[in-house]
């Protein structure tokens, strides 16, 4: 390897960084604390001799300059909203307000026991209430629990309370419908709610078979869990008659709210015959992905469902104290301890308060944004589903095939370009795609960058595929061989790795 | 609106790219009768001023100066102001979930150190990054106890936190699992006996939290020698992880549930924090969650990649392990980052100090007439104590004085009525300790 002897850098921002415990050195520390104010315990009288532990092995000792560096060594290997566009589709890759970041952090915010009295708690609890409040009038339902962590576990909390909602009309009926455009957590989640998945078939637009599902629907069928904007950014205009279709039989209406980016302000679920959904904290309201969590998914619904909530459940008391009912004889139960990622949720009111009746502006401009993209992109990528786009766009490889260069490719040169990799090969109807979602966050100049990139990319495709096929070029590392990860997985360093030296 | 990076002109520029006169007709696929004729009712918009006003309003309305002894599974413990430094680094806290890897390296090659970190602090060979909580940490252990056995009854112990048991409740229902409960001793740990009695070959896991809700230390030595006895997987929970820096940990366990929420997380109201299933190497492939392992690129470096994603939903849709996507990564980061700055020494030390906290806070209180500790067994920051009184009224006076009491067990378990359960940090001064003894002893002098 050429760059063989230097050893510690090559350029600024690729530091060459070990792991952690490849700088540690015994009797290094980065952190102290205050002489003790009690008596020093014994500690194998304290713990007993069988169960006391005198520190953990090969734990890291390092200073505080150290720490400092090596994340920050690793930051910078990161790609990120703040230095420019993440167009993944279906993950709406906003702008995360560092206000946000701050109200989450204070005191007495932040400090807040899950425990302590309820009459210490007001302040949360009035933050849970308000925030209550904003997303039924976004989504136009009348109950809500903040209870679930993520989305997924948001669709697993709709549809224990379909389950619990059908068993009390006497049956909680054996299937749960799934077009195939869907996310994997759906069907993953209709397995864990007790649930057979019988997928059905998108027609040629893209939207759903309207008459495969009369076929499908029956007295056996719990619910539908539709995504709308569905995963091709298309809206699905017969919501009101498939939540027709559903209701004549006693089904009801899921509605995965993970693309509710591009109907806020402009219609609401609620009102298109939806009996419950979920809503990605993390997506529409800003909250950081911070790398793959935490979120938060929040599910509303209709009055029906209502008794089943999970507890505790906020209730409004007399004189605008607030207050945790944990008595609720028809709740599913908990699905997580201690109410909700509180911390999560604080940061989405921060981002609804910020915008107010503005998060209509916010839709618009996500809207703006797909169809700009879309409309400088057409022609040059395969458009495989040609109905309006909402807030993203979805193409496929067909064209850049031709030429051997595939969705995983394109994605790995807009890396060179500076970009984040739009979302590929998802969803799965759409063969190679490129599933483009800009979100509101990105400027006409920002676009404009990204449609020069991937006008290029095609251009090279034609011209140099090779160019293309074996990027990215300019990131401190390659592709990586996941193929030899997965076929004799190393999940951990061991203090071996120390002494035979790392790889570099 | 301070977020969005458009003029009024670049929007009629871009949709006269588009082809459109007016943004509505973006969203003509919308039937005309369902789209909203007026704005949302929604307080705002606000100044940044405004924003942190309000909140800082909330904040003036919580517990604001007073002292606390909950523990309970959400502990407040000392964080270095290094950490939020660290983590509000744009690349970390605005990056997804590292599916690029030569763009996310900073994030990937994070998370195997956290999993390294988990490792040795568990005992266990493989660990992931992460589950929500340790609540559904808990019940995904279970849930892969049951794939890995094929069998469906848990045996879960009664002094597993109250609120893990109602999740696992909730999951359970309509998995095919039964859950039953076996009870604790008087020194505070596992019936072994009647775990014994209880276990024949139709168990899948046998769930038992140390140190317990209680706690307690459990010995699980003999508990997963009687549970492999069986056929059936000893899953533990640990909600209390820097207990771990002076408690052996549990080796004897096959799949150790661990919230890491003590490790630079704050209490923040319950969540967000950041659960961990670790486990045996052999097991993996039954492991909910991601993964990240070590690789290399075509030119020989080391890197990191997500992997075994055979696992997981987004390929495996319906037989996925679990149903997880959006994770806890930042929380398992900044777990990362904490452990770092704690180092050898300091998680010591810091576990040490309470110990000892806890230890003296409890001698003092054992002087109060009438007061004495409910359970015998080993403990680490947390522990049981019986009053003479209705524990409700004595935290009602404690209140008085700015103190927020212990724990009332009573709420949970209705056979330990007048029992509190008192946890102490390290971040609980002798003074506070002391102030709190006395407000115990004076509110249980007043007279009914």
């Amino acid at each position: 390897m050429k760059n063989d002897r230097i050893k510690k850098a090559t350029r600024h921002t690729n530091q060459n960084e070990g792991l952690i415990f490849e700088k540690s050195s015994p009797g290094k520390r980065a952190f102290d604390l205050a002489p003790l104010d009690v008596p020093v315990a014994n500690m194998a009288k304290e713990l007993g001799e069988s169960h006391r532990r005198n520190g953990v092995e090969d734990f890291p000792e390092v200073s505080e300059i150290e720490v400092i560096r090596h994340f920050t060594r690793l930051s910078t290997w990161n790609y990120a909203i703040d230095l420019g566009m993440y167009p993944l589709g279906s993950c709406t890759m906003k702008y995360n307000p560092r206000v946000n970041e701050h109200v989450a952090r204070l005191a007495g915010i932040a400090t807040e026991h899950p425990c302590q009295p309820q009459e210490l708690s007001q302040g949360c609890l009035k933050v849970l209430s308000l925030l209550e409040k904003c997303l039924l009038e976004i989504t136009g339902m009348d109950a809500i629990t903040l209870q679930p962590a993520a989305g997924a576990q948001g669709e697993l909390t709709g549809l224990l309370l379909i389950r619990a909602y059908h068993q009390k009309n006497g049956n909680p009926r054996r299937k749960v419908l799934i077009p195939d455009s869907a996310h994997g957590t759906n069907p993953a989640t209709a397995v864990i709610a007790g649930y057979e998945v019988e997928n059905i078939r998108s027609n040629a637009d893209g939207q759903v078979d309207i008459a495969v599902l009369r076929e499908k629907v029956n007295e056996d069928v719990a619910a539908l869990m539709l995504t709308n904007p569905s995963t091709l950014g298309i809206f699905e205009q017969q919501i009101p008659e498939i939540a027709e279709i559903l209701h004549a039989k006693g089904a009801l209406l899921y509605m995965d709210g993970a693309n509710m980016n591009a109907l806020a302000g402009i219609t609401r679920p609620g009102d298109l015959g939806v009996d419950v959904m979920h809503l990605n904290l993390h997506k529409t309201f800003s909250t950081p992905h911070g790398g793959g969590g935490p979120g938060a998914g929040p599910v509303a619904m209709k009055k029906i469902l209502e008794p089943f909530l999970p507890v505790p459940v906020l209730v409004e008391k007399a004189a605008g104290k607030y207050a945790l009912d944990f008595h609720r004889k028809e709740s599913i139960g908990k699905v997580k301890a201690f109410g909700g990622n509180f911390g999560v949720l604080v940061r989405a009111l921060a981002y609804i308060l910020a915008y107010g009746p503005g998060v209509r502006q916010a839709t618009e401009d996500a809207v703006t944004n797909a169809n700009y993209i879309r409309k400088q992109l057409e022609g040059i990528f395969d458009l495989p589903y040609t109905r309006p786009s909402m807030h993203e766009v979805v193409f496929s490889d067909a064209i850049q095939k031709k030429r051997g260069v595939n969705t995983m490719d394109i994605a790995k040169r807009l890396i060179d370009y500076g970009f984040h990799p739009y979302t590929t090969a998802f969803p799965l109807i759409v063969p190679g795609a490129l599933m483009i979602e800009p979100t509101e966050s990105e400027s006409k100049e920002e676009c404009d960058f990204f449609v020069a990139a991937m006008k290029a990319i095609a251009e090279e495709a034609e011209q140099t595929p090779e160019i293309v096929k074996t990027a990215p070029h300019t990131t401190r590392i390659r592709r990586l061989d996941e193929v030899a990860a997965a076929r004799k997985p190393v999940l951990r360093w061991k203090p071996e790795q120390r002494k035979s030296g790392a790889a570099r | 609106m301070r977020y969005l990076p458009k003029s009024p002109a670049e929007r009629q520029e871009m949709l006269a790219a588009i082809g459109t006169k007016s943004v509505e007709e973006l969203f003509a696929s919308i039937p005309e009768q369902y789209r909203l004729k007026k704005p949302l009712d929604l307080p705002g918009p606000m100044s940044e001023a405004e924003v942190i006003g309000y909140f800082q309003d909330r904040a003036a309305e919580n517990s604001l100066g007073y002292t606390s002894f909950l523990g309970a599974g959400v502990y407040t413990h000392l964080r270095s102001v290094v950490t939020d430094a660290l983590l509000q680094r744009g690349e970390f806290l605005t990056s997804y979930t590292p599916y690029q890897a030569e763009i996310t390296q900073g994030t990937l090659q994070a998370i195997f150190e956290f999993q390294t970190l988990m490792c040795q602090l568990t005992g266990q060979e493989v660990a992931n990054a992460s589950m929500y909580d340790g609540s559904t940490a808990t019940t995904e252990a279970v849930l892969m106890a049951e794939r890995i056995t094929g069998k469906s009854r848990v045996l879960v112990a009664r002094s597993l936190h109250p609120e893990y048991r109602d999740v696992l409740r909730t999951y359970a229902k309509n998995s095919g699992l039964t859950v039953e409960e076996v009870p604790f001793t008087p020194s505070g740990t596992l019936d072994g006996a009647a775990l014994k009695a209880s276990l024949r070959d139709d168990v899948c896991a046998v769930v038992v939290q140390s140190p317990n809700f209680f706690g307690a230390i459990e010995n699980l030595g003999p508990l997963g020698e009687a549970a492999h006895g069986a056929g059936a997987l000893l899953v533990t929970a640990v909600t209390e992880a820097l207990s771990l820096a002076v408690v052996k940990p549990p080796a004897e366990a096959d799949i150790v549930a661990l919230e890491g929420q003590s490790f630079g997380l704050p209490p923040s109201y319950g969540g967000p924090f950041a659960g961990v299933i670790a486990s045996r190497e052999k097991f993996v492939r039954q492991m909910p969650g991601r993964l990240a392992g070590q690789t290399t690129d075509q030119e020989g470096r080391r890197g990191f990649v997500l992997t075994l994603a055979t696992r997981e939903q987004h390929i495996r849709r319906e037989k996925a392990t679990s149903n997880i996507c959006t994770n806890q990564a930042l929380c398992a980061l900044a777990a990362t980052m904490h452990l770092s700055l704690l180092g050898k020494e300091g998680i010591r030390e810091m576990a040490e100090q309470n110990v000892a906290k806890a230890r003296f806070a409890l001698s003092k209180l054992e002087t109060i007439p009438g007061v004495k500790r409910t359970f015998s067994a080993p403990f680490f920051n947390e522990f049981a104590i019986e009053l003479p009184r209705s524990v409700k009224i004595v935290n009602a006076e404690l209140l008085k004085v700015k103190i927020v009491g212990p724990y009332v067990l009573g709420s949970a378990y209705p056979e330990l009525t007048k029992h509190a359960l008192v946890c102490v940090t390290e971040t609980t001064t002798r003074p506070q300790i002391e102030q709190f003894v006395e407000g115990v002893r004076a509110a249980l002098e007043q007279p009914l």
